[in-house]
């Protein structure tokens, strides 16, 4: 399907210069980044530092102030909207919250993007949806209402909907949000698995460091704006760099100080008495 | 402090001829892609039945309490004039004309529109719509026409279902309880009521339809993706359906009178 399509050798998604603003606040100032094509890439950072922002302007969900996102050689804000669709089949995301559709089962789910974009026969999409289903574990899962799967489930089903159209690229924003320790642990090995067994190219959006570096050939870490590290997992969470350090060991202050910014704590009393 | 309360005058006009704009701009999208959108008749089907047959009861119901009432007052003011032998004709042009597009109107509104509006509001707070952007399909196309349409075709449909039950309600009323003769309240009704007064009501529906499915769809579509933006939403749905219709009742009697 998209494969085919998918012949470049360098960095699939290629960030150069990227400036983006969401009102006063500035979420990039500047930020150049490189996924290489068959790695799993994780972005992290503390809360608010852009991270989810980021896939959206890697999808073409948002366009860039300046500066240019590329999928596979194509600016991505510069594409139009057949194109951008013709784009976004070739990638497949799963969002925190899975986003099932609530009104179709776990089956019609998984073949709702088949039955958008092909006239597959019927007995093929099944084959399809099945097999997904299977490389999940929750072939037997197939009739029950996204209502009736746990977190860990929906999460696991919305990959195998991502996957369906056998997409180039795998975008996953914060996929350990609310899971249990063995939920967890299905849907880290799934990412890997997945990326390794289906040749794609994985980013993993996410702030759990313990899981992520378990997981990532390579790391980004965004703070205020620009990537203050990158590299290997072990080389990263190495770094003395001060942003990198608060991050990787949790540090209360820092960087990204404690107390959010206030007026003197004396004067303020007063005023309100 | 005039120029001021002029100022503020201004804005609030600026601010309803820019949402009209935007209503608009919305409205042109859905019937441009009307013809496409019938084409996958199976989805719009769909949403008849969660339009239409789901609000059958309260539909039916209604039509039938309004009819009696009706039956119940047009024989007290027919009586007066010794012409309680028009009641059918009365109650037939007072719900084909008016009572039965205009109130299943506001029925559809406060039942299928709320629907329609909390379940586009709420598939946005939980990324749905934007999951379904990142399948590269069109939401507008897949999720939000089929769910117009399905509106546009209840809305007559429940409206003709209200008018007939109603009639119903008055015969039972004025004939059954009252004692009009029932072959005048049916021959009567049959002499006076013109296959024009029938198309006024059949129009009136059907814009109705449009109005109240296109604010349902406009509001839930475009609502705040939290908890708030889904309730702000659904209560515009009602307010601005309701107040639409009745604008319109008034327009369309103005001009076919």
């Amino acid at each position: 399907m998209s494969g085919e399509e998918s012949r470049g050798t360098g960095p699939i998604v290629r960030v150069r210069g990227l400036r983006y603003r969401a009102g006063a606040r500035e979420i990039f100032a500047g930020v150049d980044l490189d996924f290489p094509r068959g790695a799993v890439t994780a972005v992290m950072g503390p809360s608010g530092s852009g991270k989810t922002t980021l896939l959206r302007l890697i999808t073409g969900q948002a366009r860039p102030d300046s500066g240019s996102v590329e999928f596979d050689g194509q600016d991505v804000a510069a594409l139009p909207r057949t194109a951008l669709y013709r784009m976004r089949q070739r990638m497949g995301m799963l969002f925190q919250n899975g986003a099932l559709l609530t009104d179709l089962d776990v089956y019609e789910n998984i073949a709702f993007p088949l039955r958008e974009h092909t006239r597959l026969p019927e007995r093929l999409v099944r084959h399809l949806v099945l097999t997904k289903l299977q490389a999940v574990g929750l072939r037997g899962a197939a009739r029950l209402k996204p209502a009736e799967l746990s977190g860990g489930m929906a999460r696991r089903v919305a990959l195998a909907r991502a996957i369906v159209m056998d997409p180039d690229l795998l975008i996953y924003d914060e996929p350990f949000v609310g899971l249990d320790p063995i939920s967890l642990g299905v849907v880290l090995r799934l990412i890997r698995r997945l990326n390794d067994t289906l040749g794609v190219t994985s980013i993993v959006v996410s702030h759990d460091v313990r899981e992520i570096t378990a997981v990532a050939d390579h790391c980004h870490l965004l703070s205020g704006g620009r990537i203050v590290a990158s590299g290997p997992p072990a080389e990263v969470a190495a770094s003395q760099h001060e942003d990198v350090r608060q991050f990787m060991h949790g540090l209360p202050d820092g960087p990204v100080p404690f107390h959010y910014p206030a007026p003197d704590y004396a004067d303020q009393a007063r005023q309100v008495l | 402090m005039v120029a001021a309360m002029i100022r503020e005058l201004g804005d609030s006009l600026q601010e309803a001829l820019g949402a009209l704009g935007r209503y608009a701009l919305f409205g042109a999208r859905l019937v441009a892609e009307t013809p496409r959108a019938l084409l996958r008749f199976g989805l719009v089907v769909e949403q008849v039945h969660n339009a239409g047959a789901l609000s059958l009861v309260i539909i039916m119901l209604s039509g039938l309490f309004v009819g009696m009432v009706l039956g119940l007052q047009g024989f007290d003011l027919l009586q007066r004039f010794g012409s309680e032998e028009s009641l059918g004709t009365a109650a037939a042009l007072g719900l084909l004309k008016e009572l039965g597009p205009v109130i299943t109107a506001l029925l559809f509104a406060g039942r299928a529109g709320t629907a329609l509006a909390s379940e586009l509001g709420l598939m946005r707070a939980t990324d749905q719509l934007a999951a379904i952007e990142m399948m590269a399909v069109d939401p507008v196309r897949r999720v939000v026409m089929p769910r117009f349409l399905g509106g546009v075709i209840s809305m007559p449909l429940l409206a003709a279902i209200f008018s007939m039950i109603g009639l119903f309600g008055a015969q039972l009323v004025g004939v059954q309880l009252m004692g009009v003769d029932q072959g005048q309240f049916w021959s009567q009704m049959r002499a006076a009521v013109e296959l024009d007064d029938v198309m006024e009501g059949v129009l009136k529906s059907v814009v109705f339809g449009v109005a109240c499915s296109l604010v349902a769809v406009y509001e839930g579509y475009h609502s705040l993706p939290t908890a708030e933006g889904v309730g702000r939403a659904t209560t515009r749905t009602v307010v601005i359906s309701s107040v639409s219709v009745l604008l319109l009742d008034y327009m369309l009697t103005a001009v076919m009178l």
